[in-house]
């Protein structure tokens, strides 16, 4: 669905200002006129950082997964599991804490939903990993080195046939069902509905009602979770959909890290193809969601691509190229690029500072690089961010994070396009760590 | 003749290497020989990798050779005298993060490099650490995460260290989100910020002892 009726015949520009708008004004009733205010001045903010200029003050943004929770006492497995307790903690945490985002509650997984489908990408608390312990990936080689061709042939086919009935449980009967491309004239419908009257994949369907009641229930919950923290608080929220570079969607839960950096030796040229028929499945998947939320900021977490993972040559061979395909399809729709670069950037500063990519159009948020580096290359640029590290957020004091985020704002922040953030998602953290760097950013970034 | 088989490595050209093995083996060459040759590519990359030169696919790419090549030499090195290992290393991601990717790359340079590798793999739980140090009479511990989140684990398996009097044995961590800071507030003796720094460290430590 477009986001405006017109959409075929707006320009880039008009696109970001119609998304821009629909973001300022959401269809949320505040608690007061003043809350709205807060809320479109936190708009504001974000919006001047993007457009380079110089905001009211630094927008505080940090990533947030399991802290909201378990900052309030809840446990891990209570923080994903108990919706009611969430609830409760999540404003509690937003009246507490005083960011200018709401909490990224995208992170708080659905485990109901992967409880209901034998999900195994993931551990989660109960299901391999510790009650008191966060999601975590599953790395393996779900897609076999040999099976390139099949994915770039129909990675629909590929997904639902081989993909999906090896990370999902109940979804195993899915490798005996023909392509949905079968059902291309009458006469196939017969044999293409065979297997739907197996037990196996009747089972099957069971199963996905279960997980539609679940995630019925998951987004009822979780919308208005947000929803009251957003009228309370004046919060919007940080992204408004996901996304994440083809390299990425092959490095981190197909091929696995190990299986696509042999790739790059072995198959160079599958990898390159493989990369290019994602790029337009990376874009649709983005519009699709921020189409529905009605926010204009992509969220792009970036792994394979950091310091270390790949050389300067093969980033620029195999990693930039179809995520700045990515960036720009999704800047052309009016959308904002938000890049969470996990890792160091050190080394591709420069090459990520593409001018085809226009300026003031997208975010760079960083873990591990050296900020001042960052400002260097991309300000004027492109908006900065991040990096209060996640050593100092668990293992540090209250000056020694007074005393980081004076020096980061004064580093980076001073003609605008920087936001304060944290160069993790949070889940563990000192409680009043946290709650300083905060400080900081509201005492240091007013006075840019 | 065999610069080429560790010129080939160092290129990480794979299906060049393997079948220089094959063609060595044929003619009759030592096998201990052609491992020496192995190694040495293994150091220059190593090299390579400190230097900024080659990174963690090199490393990788380079370990899988390796692996291909050690298969093909098993069958000829049964009959060697058997390689005397640097020391006892006991590894493993901490209790609380089942990532295993750093923790593997440190296993196999370490293990090219000589030492008596124990991998206990992920999510492993204080006591055995422990157990198997004081089994294997290890010289170094050594602890992965990602997670900041397991940073608590690394400090408990230091303090139970310390507790179990291991003979002097050495706790090493390491992992992304790892720093001095975290060195410091977990008490242990050290870190390395990659593979060949993890390998260097474990080098000094048993080379001091």
């Amino acid at each position: 669905m477009a986001f405006t009726e017109d959409w075929k015949d707006l320009d880039a520009q008009q696109r970001y200002e119609a998304r821009m708008d629909a973001w300022a004004d959401p269809a949320v009733e505040f608690e007061s006129d003043a809350v709205k205010q807060e809320y479109q001045d936190r708009v504001r903010m974000l919006r001047d950082v993007v457009e380079l200029k110089k905001p009211s003050r630094v927008p505080i943004a940090p990533w947030m997964s399991l802290f909201p929770g378990l900052s309030q006492g809840l446990t891990a497995k209570e923080t994903y599991y108990d919706y009611a307790k969430l609830a409760d903690a999540w404003m509690k945490f937003h009246a507490e804490y005083k960011q200018d985002v709401l909490a990224f509650s995208i992170n708080i997984v659905p485990v109901h939903i992967y409880d209901a489908l034998d999900y195994k990408l993931y551990d989660w608390p109960g299901h391999g990993v510790g009650e008191d312990s966060g999601y975590q990936y599953n790395e393996a080689e779900y897609m076999k080195a040999d099976e390139y061709d099949l994915l770039i042939n129909d990675p629909s086919s590929y997904w639902t046939r081989c993909y999906l009935p090896r990370v999902v449980g109940a979804f195993e009967p899915f490798a005996g069902l023909d392509p949905f491309t079968d059902l291309v004239e009458g006469p196939t419908v017969g044999p293409f509905f065979i297997p739907f009257g197996t037990p196996p994949v009747q089972e099957m369907l069971k199963k996905m009602i279960d997980a539609g009641n679940a995630a019925m229930e998951w987004i009822q919950n979780f919308a208005a979770m947000d929803a009251r923290a957003m009228a309370a608080y004046g919060l919007p929220g940080f992204a408004g959909g996901v996304t994440k570079a083809p390299y990425d969607i092959l490095g981190d839960t197909l091929r696995g890290t190990r299986g696509l950096m042999l790739d790059v030796f072995r198959q160079p040229d599958k990898v390159l193809e493989a990369c290019e028929r994602l790029v337009p499945l990376a874009i649709d998947w983005a519009v699709r969601s921020n189409n529905t939320t009605r926010h204009p900021f992509v969220f792009i977490p970036l792994h394979k691509g950091a310091d270390g993972f790949l050389s300067d040559a093969d980033f620029r061979r195999f990693y930039w190229p179809t995520l700045k395909k990515v960036l720009l399809g999704l800047i052309d729709e009016g959308l904002v690029p938000l890049c969470f670069a996990e890792g160091a950037y050190n080394d591709r500063l420069e090459a990520i500072h593409d001018e085809e990519i226009p300026a003031g159009k997208m975010i760079w948020m960083f873990d591990a690089t050296n900020m001042s580096e960052a400002k260097r290359h991309l300000g004027g640029y492109q908006c900065i961010g991040g990096n209060v590290p996640g050593a100092l957020l668990t293992t540090g004091t209250v000056q020694d994070m007074d005393d980081y985020v004076r020096q980061l704002i004064e580093d980076v922040a001073g003609d605008g396009g920087f936001i304060l953030g944290s160069g993790i998602v949070i889940d563990e953290a000192r409680t009043d760590c946290v709650k300083q760097m905060i400080a900081a950013g509201l005492k240091y970034g007013s006075q840019v | 003749m065999t610069q080429e088989l560790t010129q080939a490595i160092v290129d990480l050209r794979e299906d060049d290497a393997l079948a220089m093995v094959d063609d060595l083996l044929a003619k009759g060459d030592d096998a201990v020989g052609i491992l020496a040759d192995c190694k040495a590519a293994m150091d220059v990359i190593g090299e390579k990798f400190a230097g900024g030169e080659a990174f963690i696919p090199e490393l990788i790419m380079a370990g899988e050779i390796m692996t291909g090549v050690s298969a093909k030499l098993k069958p000829h090195l049964t009959a060697a005298t058997p390689e005397e290992k640097l020391g006892v290393v006991v590894i493993g991601t901490v209790q609380g993060d089942i990532h295993d990717i750093g923790k593997d790359i440190v296993v196999t340079m370490l293990d090219i490099a000589g030492f008596d590798v124990v991998d206990l793999g992920v999510d492993v739980k204080i006591e055995k650490f422990i157990a198997t140090a004081q089994e294997k009479d290890a010289q170094v511990i050594a602890m992965s995460c990602l997670l900041t989140s397991a940073i608590d684990s690394m400090k408990k398996v230091v303090s139970a260290a310390r507790e179990a009097d291991l003979n002097g044995c050495k706790l090493m961590i390491g992992g992304a989100p790892i720093t001095e800071q975290v060195v410091a507030y977990t008490g242990a003796d050290g870190y390395g910020k990659d593979a060949v720094e993890a390998v260097e460290l474990a080098k000094q430590w048993i080379g001091g002892k």
